[in-house]
């Protein structure tokens, strides 16, 4: 934009005397617009390259310290980067066979699956009915029900853990699955609404014309075409579920029953002691495979959010 | 095959607008139907009631003068094309045009056959494995009227098919789809705001304005005999001139508006004779148009290329009408002279000029 904006007058005002000079002319002004595309290239992939780093680190710095012996990571004057004494596989066996964290890891998973769920099955029919069904005030509904989604945890754990209590369910699983749905459903319903409004809805009037009920439309053109809004529905519950800590920490307090989130936290911290190596083998075990399925997935997030702030 | 009708057939949006109001219609069985209006007047709103997407706030809808009103879509045995052609992205050609008999359980084997009989009607048999991303806009408006076509709906009806196609498509496509309803013969609705597909198309023309029909009538009978001058100004390009007379309205096509010669000699008994100023030409191949000035209000004549016309441009010339082109208005009612008294003596016979 700016190189063409800056040449054009100069070439308009320049004297041409041949028709000769015009070829020489273009060919010096394209080599000038070469170095201007590479210049551009270069600091691109700088500001690229910088960022990628200061996004890496914190895995990186994850990684390198899982191996690492006590004696090592502990003295100051070491230089922190590099192995100073031989790598070790000890703390990954500490975290594997002597605490709980295969436990926590298949709670989590539990609870994960029956929150995400959950949140599909109530959160389809709600997307649906309010972009398609209830007028133009489905739009205000939505954000309204968004709205719930900002009222953070550590007020509301408070009267919940009474509902939790009422219900008998301290220290159970059931109750992270009770709760986790009031935050991933007003999110993920505001998520949905954002896909459901760029779905053609002739093709749902369509199928209905065509012989099929408003169900039978629904399940067979509205929903297929929705697949990659739903998907990021699952990602995103599944997500917000795994790193949720603070209703965990409220209703479960038996080891058997913990999340990772708070399961590694309670049994790694003991007392003033930090199992550092654990810790962070705790968290890279279960950030790795997040981090690639939501890379994976990428493309689609991105066109969930902005399809919902554009629209709504 | 059958008959749509529609009794006081209002629907209401909100408490101001009016999208559609007391129209009563009645195809005749076979007929290609077609309502004309500018957008937003309403008559996507009434195709959308007969199919049974939108509930009428009042009045009554019949198909083969069977009540319909509580049936739902699925139940009405129609088709409808939409402007969008609404195939099924996420399906093959074949089971977008199966998608209707897979409703009906109809069994594989009949199945592939009538996808087939259908495809080949239009000529698309050799898309059938295609996605709809993958086909052109008139590949896809085949694609969506073989999928009206399994179905051997008792009416189709059709929402402006034509206007996402470009220019030259559309004239082919206009006469692909007329021969088509005349092969097959079903009952067509066909909702345009495109003039020109009207007048080619259809059998009878329902000009609607503001969700009320102007007129009823064959494309000769509302470009001849307009019923009140929304309709004369609306259909024709450029549109009927209106002459101010006193309480009247007098009305003439461009093309029976002709130059005289200077010496008076075409003129005769039967000739009206106006003087256009402030002419000026625009010239368009075929023909030219003469802008100008009829006593103080804009007219426009209509003639070949080589019409003898001697007028400078801002000059003025003698122009002419003959008397049996003329069309009397009333000015405040707008409705037509002749038909409006007719119609205190016995209902209008070809058009529906609303008895106001």
């Amino acid at each position: 934009m700016a190189t063409s904006t800056d040449s054009a007058p100069r070439r308009i005002t320049a004297p041409v005397p041949s028709a000769a000079h015009a070829p020489i002319d273009e060919t010096e002004g394209s080599g000038k617009y070469r170095a201007r595309r590479i210049g551009g290239r270069v600091v691109l992939y700088a500001v690229a390259t910088f960022f990628s780093l200061f996004a890496a680190l914190p895995f990186a710095w994850m990684v390198l310290t899982v191996f690492k012996a006590d004696s090592d990571l502990y003295r100051a004057n070491n230089n922190p980067f590099i192995y100073n004494d031989p790598p070790t596989l000890a703390n990954l066996d500490l975290l594997w066979n002597e605490t709980n964290y295969r436990t926590f890891i298949l709670n989590t998973f539990i609870v994960a699956m029956l929150v995400v769920l959950i949140t599909v099955i109530i959160v389809v029919p709600a997307a649906y009915s309010l972009t398609r069904l209830a007028g133009r005030w489905g739009e205000s509904l939505g954000i309204l029900i968004f709205l719930v989604y900002l009222v953070p945890p550590t007020l509301l754990f408070i009267p919940l853990t009474g509902v939790v209590a009422d219900l008998g369910l301290q220290n159970s699983r059931w109750s992270m699955v009770l709760v986790y749905p009031t935050f991933t459903i007003p999110f993920c319903t505001w998520l949905l609404m954002g896909f459901f409004k760029s779905v053609p809805w002739d093709i749902e009037e369509q199928a209905m014309i065509d012989g099929y009920t408003r169900l039978g439309a629904i399940w067979r053109t509205v929903l297929p075409v929705s697949v990659p809004g739903i998907l990021t529905v699952v990602i995103f519950s599944f997500m917000l579920t795994m790193h949720e800590f603070v209703y965990a920490l409220a209703f479960v307090q038996s080891s058997g029953n913990k999340t990772v989130s708070v399961g590694v936290f309670t049994e790694l911290i003991r007392g003033d002691v930090y199992f550092w190596q654990a810790l962070m083998a705790a968290a890279a075990l279960v950030a790795f495979p997040v981090a690639l399925l939501y890379n994976y997935f990428l493309d689609r997030f991105i066109a969930g959010f902005t399809l919902g702030a554009v629209k709504g | 095959m059958a008959v749509v009708e529609t009794r006081k057939l209002s629907k209401r949006f909100s408490d101001e607008v009016m999208a559609v109001d007391a129209i009563d219609l009645r195809s005749t069985d076979g007929e290609f139907l077609v309502l004309l209006g500018p957008s937003g007047c309403g008559k996507t709103t009434l195709l959308r009631m007969i199919g049974g997407l939108e509930p009428p706030t009042s009045g009554e809808i019949l198909i083969g003068d069977r009540l319909v009103n509580h049936l739902p879509p699925r139940a009405r045995q129609i088709a409808m094309v939409f402007q969008s052609y609404a195939l099924y992205p996420h399906m093959t050609v074949y089971n977008n045009i199966a998608f209707p008999l897979k409703a009906q359980k109809v069994d594989k084997a009949a199945l592939k056959l009538k996808v087939d009989w259908a495809a080949l009607i239009l000529g698309i048999d050799g898309l059938l494995d295609r996605k709809p991303r993958q086909l052109s806009g008139g590949q896809r408006q085949r694609v969506a009227l073989a999928r009206a076509l399994v179905r051997e709906p008792n009416v189709f009806l059709l929402d402006e098919p034509l206007s996402n196609l470009d220019a030259q498509r559309r004239a082919s496509a206009r006469d692909e789809l007329q021969q088509f309803q005349r092969d097959i013969g079903t009952t067509t609705i066909y909702v345009t705001h495109d003039q020109i597909e009207a007048m080619g198309m259809g059998d009878r023309i329902v000009v609607i304005e503001q969700g009320r029909i102007r007129q009823i009538g064959t494309p000769r009978e509302i470009y001849e005999e307009p019923a009140d001058t929304y309709v004369a100004t609306f259909v024709g390009s450029p549109p009927m001139n209106l002459i101010p007379d006193g309480g009247d309205l007098v009305g003439f096509r461009p093309e029976s508006f002709f130059p005289l010669d200077d010496d008076g000699r075409s003129s005769g008994d039967d000739l009206v004779r106006f003087t256009l100023t402030d002419a000026r030409e625009e010239y368009l191949g075929s023909e030219k148009l003469v802008y100008g000035e009829v006593n103080g209000v804009k007219a426009v004549a209509r003639m070949a290329t080589n019409a003898p016309l001697s007028v400078r441009d801002g000059g003025s010339a003698p122009f002419g009408v003959h008397k049996q082109d003329l069309r009397i208005f009333d000015r405040e009612s707008g409705l037509r002279r002749q038909l409006a008294r007719a119609a205190q003596v016995e209902p209008a016979p070809v058009s529906g000029a609303p008895g106001r």
